[in-house]
């Protein structure tokens, strides 16, 4: 396994495309490549970029890979779309936006499921980034699963946070709610071209004149027309690039970067903890049928769960 | 840990009927598949490089524009060309009898035309491939 972690960092795409997805099923032992590569990670600038379902993201992070490529910086893309919670099964689709890059050495893009996980990510997400990142990509661009209001894993990782907005998804008190709106690093006002736009971008230039700013940043809200313009669209493209730019350097120079990448140590911490700690507990009491028999008791009401879940960690728990 | 098959569903060549693909997307997904749907229009290069950045299982090609001679022993050919022995090439649609052998000569693993069912192109994937390990 380490021997994989070896060759992703040489930028081999087969060891980097087993790795993500050994990352995915969990196989055992995957956290030896990760921990060969995580010394090499933490040099390229992540790009997340979330929104409804059909609010342009796939559309958006193909012709934001023209312009990145336009400046002979690499990409790597990681795209996220829901598994069904009936099934397991998923429909990966956002590849469907990015068929022009399929022949470019520079760009990496991989589609994952969500495979259960609630904040818009997949559970690979994390160490997916640090692979794309010691295989040597500039940029590496994470596209959410189309958002309601509070999916926001992605603050966890990534250093600049896109929200694409598009006319006619409600009045202007969606846009004072919490959650969503409050993540965006620059919005993007996507299908500009559409009648509300104007309206839309008034809401969120109002939303933002009753907010604070602590860092400094003010979020620049980018007007995106209609790609059926692709003049207009590539041009509009270049400009948010710019303004993702702009953050980065912002980032940097006010020190803000070392604060983003501890939100994300502190995910990490988080969930190789509970990968450690709380799954090898899980699964010895699924094996034993000791988790059965707890369901069989909360059923008949005989205890509840935290009287169950007191004795388990009386039980493993070294006080 | 929790394997999937991982299939990569693309339409090489000059061919916009896209409906069986979709409908095979669907299929699988109800399988308990993860699908990578590249959508129509694909090269065999294109296709080749995503099942490679996907790691998928299988690649399944659709195309029914009568191309299917030429562009599915591409696929697997650049495939091979690549490296690449552990990734199989399934293919449908409207293929002529008499391009069968042909297609399984050039290293098809399995063809499917009008006729078979979803459950038996399932089964077909459920019995011959496996997830990674």
């Amino acid at each position: 396994m380490e021997e994989l972690g070896k060759r992703a960092l040489t930028g081999d795409i087969r060891a980097v495309s087993r790795l993500i997805r050994n990352i995915e099923d969990q196989v055992p032992n995957t956290h030896e490549a990760i921990k060969h590569i995580f010394p090499f990670t933490g040099r390229a600038h992540v790009v997340g970029i979330t929104g409804a379902p059909g609010a342009g993201k796939s559309t958006l992070t193909d012709q934001l890979i023209c312009s990145i490529r336009a400046q002979n910086k690499t990409v790597g893309v990681m795209a996220v779309d829901p598994s069904s919670p009936f099934t397991g099964g998923a429909l990966l689709g956002d590849r469907i936006r990015m068929l022009r890059h399929a022949d470019d050495p520079g760009v990496f893009v991989r589609s994952l499921a969500t495979r259960g996980a609630m904040g818009g990510l997949s559970k690979a997400v994390g160490d997916g980034i640090h692979v794309l990142d010691v295989m040597g990509k500039d940029v590496i661009i994470v596209e959410t699963v189309g958002v309601g209001q509070q999916e926001v894993d992605i603050i966890n990782h990534a250093h600049t946070v896109l929200v694409v907005l598009v006319p006619g998804m409600g009045d202007e008190v969606q846009a004072i709610k919490a959650g969503l709106m409050e993540v965006a690093d620059i919005f993007i006002i996507n299908k500009a071209d559409r009648e509300g736009a104007r309206k839309l971008y008034k809401e969120t230039l109002s939303m933002m004149d009753m907010g604070k700013f602590p860092s400094g940043w003010r979020p620049p809200i980018v007007m995106v027309e209609s790609n059926l313009e692709p003049h207009t669209f590539a041009k509009s493209v270049d400009e948010l690039y710019e303004k993702i730019n702009e953050h980065y350097v912002f980032l940097k120079e006010h020190n803000l970067l070392q604060e983003r990448a501890q939100l994300k140590v502190q995910t990490e911490i988080n969930d190789a903890l509970r990968s450690a700690i709380l799954e090898p507990v899980l699964s010895r009491l699924v094996e034993s049928g000791e988790f059965d028999q707890m369901v069989q008791k909360l059923m008949k009401k005989e205890t509840d769960p935290y009287t169950l879940a007191d004795e388990v960690a009386a039980k493993y728990l070294i006080k | 840990m929790a394997k999937k098959i991982r299939i990569l569903l693309a339409k090489p060549g000059l061919d916009g009927h896209d409906r069986g693909a979709k409908v095979l997307a669907r299929c699988f997904r109800d399988a308990g598949f993860e699908v990578i749907y590249t959508g129509c229009h694909n090269t065999p290069e294109q296709i080749v490089n995503a099942a490679i950045q996907e790691d998928v299982d299988m690649v399944g090609l659709s195309c029914l524009s009568g191309a299917h001679t030429y562009l599915y022993p591409e696929v697997v050919q650049q495939l091979r060309d690549r490296g690449v022995t552990d990734i199989p090439v399934v293919g449908g649609g409207i293929i002529p009898d008499r391009d069968m052998q042909p297609l399984y000569d050039a290293g098809l693993k399995a063809i499917f035309t009008p006729g078979a069912t979803l459950d038996s192109i399932v089964d077909w994937i459920n019995n011959n491939i496996a997830a990674k390990e």
